[in-house]
């Protein structure tokens, strides 16, 4: 530790500050924004303080929506989210877990293969293979529709290193004593393998859900519907580039909303997540 | 409980590397053999070929009346301790005990008492609900320990148990095997490369080598009468002293250091041989008679002092009691008991015994 003394030890508060004031301040100014009738943001004049209308603007934003193209309340798009970003953050992990364990602990004809296969895939992604998935996915009818949203975005081959590598390091006198103690390959994934990956699903969960919630592309190529529109996307489709007004008070309201439940996630799994990426249990 | 018996076991790995050669040992029942030898002279492997861990190439696998060749691991009616104990990291040491008889189906009332009952007979009472990270080396090896025996096995396999513990601990936990086995009897392999563990705990020590037994014995036997010359440098500390010999008269033989003679009711030997002794089986003489021999290097150990010297052009060591005696650079002279000079034939490393 390098140890500072008198009035020099504070610099790094003031540095600190300063890196927290560059990544809050816009933050702050959305908030403010969203508490102030549209036509004083409209007019360039965007004020420092909080205006008089947080209640009435979020119970807008929330309940009924916006008065233009997009009529959703975002309530319905937080929903959608949610939901997209659980099933893609879950279904990630389900798949890539059991894909792992199979390349780990089982042999089988085509093993390293098949892992290449999967490693491969990592250069792959939703925009790469937009057109062909666009395709299979109208073919199967699952345009507006969770699944849709969801599966393509599933298969994951970072998940899947990172649950192989985890494994490797599981020592092999583990899977032995669970042989001898007559437990067969699911009760050892059920009793061992699971209760020890804990900490680095709820890591990867903490990525993944960013990463699903996050997405933009993909939902705006498989959802034509207004109430599958998932929260990203109402963002974009409440700024009007022609004609009309923008309600910018309810665009920033939905944008604080839409930071919520990343930020959620994060600091209720933070505990989990540090651990997983920091710590092993073995 | 019951006897282990393996004929003619041989497990070759991809590549045509052999591991096991041609191996037959039988376990009786209630015994404690240990298999031991350098690393990576098969030991490990056969005692995995005998939990089920390895597959075996050829032979057969008896467990009491059963062949177990193609029978699952947990169908084989054994326990094995691991080296390094690997016990459920997430687990507490009561649902450690408790998780092959869950697994059994055995029921929740037999599986308490069956585990309080290990637990007493290891003083690992009082974490039982601790987790294994909280305990110490010691702790987890008797935990991994009652693991075993909470089945109830006709057999109990320990692949090198104590290697992971510090000196002294492992002194501690080597007694307390010993006094297990003596207490429940049952039928145990343990695998190590440590000497002074084999000693200790067998009845029946099966010194291994290149995938093939040198020999079996009791302790007594294979440390005094040593089948070839693997055995008799492997067992005993130091090890014992080689050196090249020729036999020119009955009952004596010419080292590099002067004639000795040898018991010729126990050897059979002529020509070009190589002679071993025992550092402890040398002696000091007074006088003139004995080979005469300088120390360049003495190690004090207490109890004996090792002195290094050359004995003619061979380097040896002499191990001796202690004593006010001052040795460094001194000519003493060294005379060896007959009964304590053992004969190998030169090219195969076989005692020359009859």
């Amino acid at each position: 530790m390098v140890e500072h003394r008198g009035w020099s030890r504070y610099i790094p508060y003031l540095v600190l500050s300063l890196g927290v004031a560059i990544v809050a301040f816009p933050v702050y100014l959305c908030f403010v924004g969203s508490t102030h009738p549209q036509d004083v943001i409209a007019n360039g004049n965007m004020p420092i303080t909080p205006g008089p209308l947080f209640f009435e603007t979020y119970y807008k934003t929330l309940f009924v929506g916006s008065s233009g193209s997009t009529r959703e309340p975002v309530s319905t798009m937080l929903l959608n989210s949610f939901i997209m970003a659980s099933m893609i953050a879950i279904g990630k992990i389900a798949i890539s877990i059991i894909s792992a364990y199979s390349v780990v602990y089982f042999k089988f004809p085509f093993r390293m293969a098949a892992f290449w296969l999967i490693f491969v895939t990592l250069m792959l992604p939703v925009e790469v293979r937009i057109y062909p998935t666009y395709k299979i996915a109208s073919d199967l009818h699952l345009l507006d529709s969770y699944a849709g949203l969801t599966i393509p975005l599933i298969a994951s081959a970072t998940a899947t290193l990172f649950f192989r590598q985890f494994f490797l390091t599981i020592p092999d006198e583990l899977v032995e004593a669970s042989k001898l103690d007559g437990a067969g390959p699911l009760r050892f994934f059920w009793d061992t393998v699971l209760p020890l990956s804990r900490t680095n699903i709820a890591a990867l969960f903490v990525i993944l859900f960013i990463y699903g919630w996050n997405q933009y592309l993909w939902p705006i190529l498989i959802t034509t519907r207004d109430d599958m529109q998932t929260i990203v996307i109402g963002i974009k489709k409440m700024i009007v580039t022609a004609d009309a007004l923008t309600e910018w008070n309810v665009v920033l309201a939905t944008a604080m909303l839409a930071m919520l439940p990343p930020v959620m996630v994060v600091i209720l799994m933070q505990r989990w997540f540090v651990k997983g990426l920091v710590e092993t249990e073995k | 409980m019951a006897s282990v018996e393996l004929t003619n076991i041989k497990k070759v790995y991809p590549g045509n590397v052999e591991a096991v050669r041609d191996v037959s040992l039988t376990v009786p029942n209630g015994s404690f053999t240990v298999l031991l030898g350098p690393s990576g002279c098969g030991k490990s492997t056969l005692l995995r070929m005998i939990a089920g861990l390895e597959t075996i190439t050829s032979g057969t696998c008896k467990i009491g009346e059963r062949v177990v060749n193609e029978i699952e691991p947990a169908e084989r009616d054994i326990a094995m301790v691991f080296q390094n104990y690997a016990l459920y990291p997430h687990m507490s040491v009561y649902d450690n005990m408790a998780y092959g008889l869950k697994n059994r189906g055995t029921p929740k009332s037999e599986i308490e008492k069956r585990v309080r009952e290990a637990a007493a007979l290891l003083a690992i009472e009082d974490y039982l609900t601790r987790k294994p990270r909280a305990l110490s080396g010691g702790q987890r090896q008797r935990v991994a320990m009652g693991r075993a025996i909470v089945r109830e096995p006709q057999v109990f396999l320990f692949d090198e148990p104590l290697s992971n513990l510090d000196a002294k601990l492992r002194v501690t936990m080597r007694l307390e095997i010993k006094r297990l086995h003596n207490r429940l009897n049952a039928t145990s392999i343990f695998v190590t490369h440590d000497q002074v563990e084999a000693m200790t705990l067998a009845d029946q020590v099966v010194v291994m080598n290149a995938g093939k037994i040198e020999q079996i014995g009791a302790p007594g036997e294979v440390y005094k009468h040593p089948a070839s010359r693997f055995v008799a440098s492997f067992i005993g500390a130091p090890a014992m002293n080689l050196m090249p010999g020729r036999i020119a008269e009955a009952g004596s033989v010419e080292t590099p250091g002067g004639k000795l003679p040898f018991d010729a009711k126990r050897f059979s030997a002529s020509g070009e041989v190589e002679v071993g002794i025992r550092p402890e089986d040398i002696r000091t003489a007074d006088g003139a008679n004995g080979v005469p021999f300088k120390a360049e290097l003495v190690e004090e150990l207490g109890a004996t002092r090792l002195l290094h010297g050359n004995f003619g052009t061979t380097p040896i060591i002499v191990a001796i009691p202690a004593s006010g005696t001052q040795y460094e650079s001194k000519e003493v002279r060294l005379t060896v008991d007959p009964a304590a000079v053992h004969l190998f034939d030169r090219t195969t490393g076989r005692s020359l015994a009859r």
